[in-house]
């Protein structure tokens, strides 16, 4: 139990009767970088409110750190920091505002402000008006928000929304650079696998509040068969000859037949086998199944 | 009692720049100052009716009052309860504050208690700057008889039992505005509700006293027959009208802690 920052037991929570997460086992162990994947509406946020108690689980569910939730809230929540939703900014109030209100309410030293707002390159904005930020600027300052308690445990929910492609890959690397130096946990939701794909070390996919894969990012990978592409001449003719030679035929496009991939040389075997028998193979490829249309096929199977 | 501390200071330091802040200190001062001013142009015809040091006094004061206690008052309170909480509204920033490592009753209860400090501030200022405005006025027109009696003590007790009637109101005003985001349904059930405060206290209906906007009216129309009295200062602070507004504040106070720690988790 200690190896997991967070740890879910069968959770469930309802809204109105109506179940939201349904025996939810999330295992984040500490100082991975958990990407937290589900299409829209799928409980992530919800998943999120709970893991900071702004949503009360039922007893003995919910663990941060090997401690029960409910009984440890403000234990727990010193040693989190949170970006929920949109990120919670007084718009009247200048960035370096905002960072000093909030260390007012957690006990830290001001001078942390000016720390923050150099990490996430708002010290030129520092005394603007928070309403008059853009939205990767907001976005930023949310982060900043985040971590000013320099917490051990960091969720992040959609991080990278409404950031432009400059903006996704400094949050990407601000992400790598604290897992890795500075050996924080962090759980970062998003509907993006593309995005997950590129800093985390463990995935959970959730939908419909059900967990439906969870395990490492190479294990999400291994889930992925790669299939052997060839592309020939007299299509017809040459999915007829390899039925007949034993083969299965995953798919058939006029221009090309897809086979489970086995081995390198079974490939080999099979191209002179085609080339005997008066095929003309021009192109004979592996291919991976890609992982957006993997994440589909795992979110709409069930 | 820390976190209480600590979210207090963090109310101040959010509003510090806020209308809402600032109509604590401005109010008074531009109320109390047009009366002064106008004591002040219309000297010569205050001066014909010959007043004797309390009427003056009375008579200043009561200007003052008489706009206050019964409009201002009421809506400022109302004012403030939604300025207090529309902060976390607008901002969306309810669930961050509530996910904070602090005591949940502690910072619904440094919201509420910002709420009474500024109406106490408020209150208190108008007492202040009536009696101090009241000696400027001395200075400015020679001829008035204003430093031949002292109202500090009827300022302050008055203003104080003000306030305590006023607390009905803002717990009442606190809840609205806890649940509706907008400002216009805790805005029209306050207007409804002043109205309706005023009237009931002056038809002097039997059970006016229930009903907490009428409780600074209730206050004010029974300073009207303390005028009579030799010494106008000899008043009860703690009347129906007072308890009622403080059991009203109570009771409404915990109640909206119970809707405050469900309303954080939307």
């Amino acid at each position: 139990m200690n190896n997991y920052a967070i740890e879910t037991v069968g959770l469930n929570f309802n809204f109105d009767n109506q179940p939201i997460i349904k025996d939810l086992s999330l295992q984040v162990p500490t100082g991975s970088i958990y990407g937290f994947l589900g299409p829209n509406g799928a409980g992530k946020t919800t998943t999120i409110k709970i893991l900071l108690n702004l949503l009360k689980s039922p007893s003995d569910q919910v663990f941060i750190f090997g401690k029960e939730i409910n009984h440890n809230r403000i234990a727990i929540l010193k040693r989190v920091g949170a970006l929920v939703e949109q990120p919670a900014i007084y718009g009247h109030l200048s960035g370096k505002e905002n960072l000093n209100n909030r260390c007012l309410l957690l006990g830290i030293k001001k001078t942390k402000t000016d720390e923050m707002l150099a990490l996430v390159g708002l010290t030129e904005a520092a005394n603007k008006k928070a309403s008059k930020y853009s939205l990767g600027m907001k976005q930023r300052l949310g982060i900043a928000l985040a971590l000013v308690s320099d917490p051990e445990l960091l969720l992040l929910d959609e991080p990278t929304n409404g950031l432009d492609p400059n903006g996704i890959i400094e949050i990407r690397n601000l992400m790598l650079d604290l897992a890795t130096n500075h050996g924080k946990t962090i759980l970062v939701s998003s509907h993006l696998l593309a995005e997950i794909e590129r800093t985390a070390t463990h995935v959970g996919i959730i939908n419909r509040g059900k967990l439906l894969f969870q395990g490492t990012i190479d294990e999400l990978h291994q889930l992925s068969k790669p299939m052997l592409e060839i592309e020939v001449d007299r299509i017809e003719n040459a999915s007829e000859f390899l039925k007949n030679a034993g083969y299965s035929i995953t798919a058939q496009t006029e221009k090309r037949i897809t086979i489970p991939f086995t081995n390198a040389k079974d490939s080999g075997i099979l191209n002179s086998l085609l080339i005997q028998n008066g095929f003309t193979v021009s192109s004979l490829y592996q291919q991976r199944k890609d992982l957006e249309n993997l994440f589909l096929d795992i979110t709409k199977n069930n | 009692m820390r976190s209480l501390y600590i979210s207090l200071f963090s109310e101040f330091y959010k509003s510090r720049k806020t209308l809402a802040f600032w109509a604590a200190i401005i109010l008074p001062v531009v109320i109390c100052g047009l009366i002064t001013f106008g004591f002040y142009s219309s000297s010569e015809k205050i001066l014909a009716m010959h007043y004797p040091p309390m009427l003056l006094w009375l008579r200043y004061i009561g200007a003052a009052l008489g706009v206050m206690g019964v409009l201002i008052l009421p809506f400022y309170v109302i004012f403030m309860a939604f300025s207090v909480n529309n902060i976390e509204h607008k901002n969306d920033t309810w669930k961050t504050l509530f996910a904070q490592p602090l005591n949940k009753f502690s910072i619904y209860t440094a919201k509420y208690l910002y709420a009474v400090i500024l109406i106490f501030i408020c209150l208190f200022l108008f007492a202040v700057l009536t009696l101090a405005f009241g000696h400027l006025l001395q200075v400015l027109v020679p001829k008035y008889n204003l430093n031949e009696f002292d109202p500090s003590v009827l300022l302050i007790k008055f203003y104080f039992k003000l306030f305590l009637s006023s607390l009905g109101i803002l717990s009442i005003q606190f809840i609205l505005s806890l649940v509706w985001a907008d400002f216009l349904k805790p805005m029209g059930i306050g207007f409804v509700g002043t109205i309706m405060g005023i009237i009931t206290a002056n038809v002097s209906w039997k059970y006016a006293y229930l009903i907490p906007y009428s409780h600074p009216s209730l206050v004010l129309s029974s300073s009207t027959a303390v005028k009579k009295l030799k010494n106008p200062a000899d008043f009860e602070i703690f009347t129906q009208e007072v308890w009622t507004s403080l059991i009203f504040a109570v009771v409404l106070f915990i109640i909206g802690y119970f809707i405050a720690s469900r309303k954080s988790i939307k």
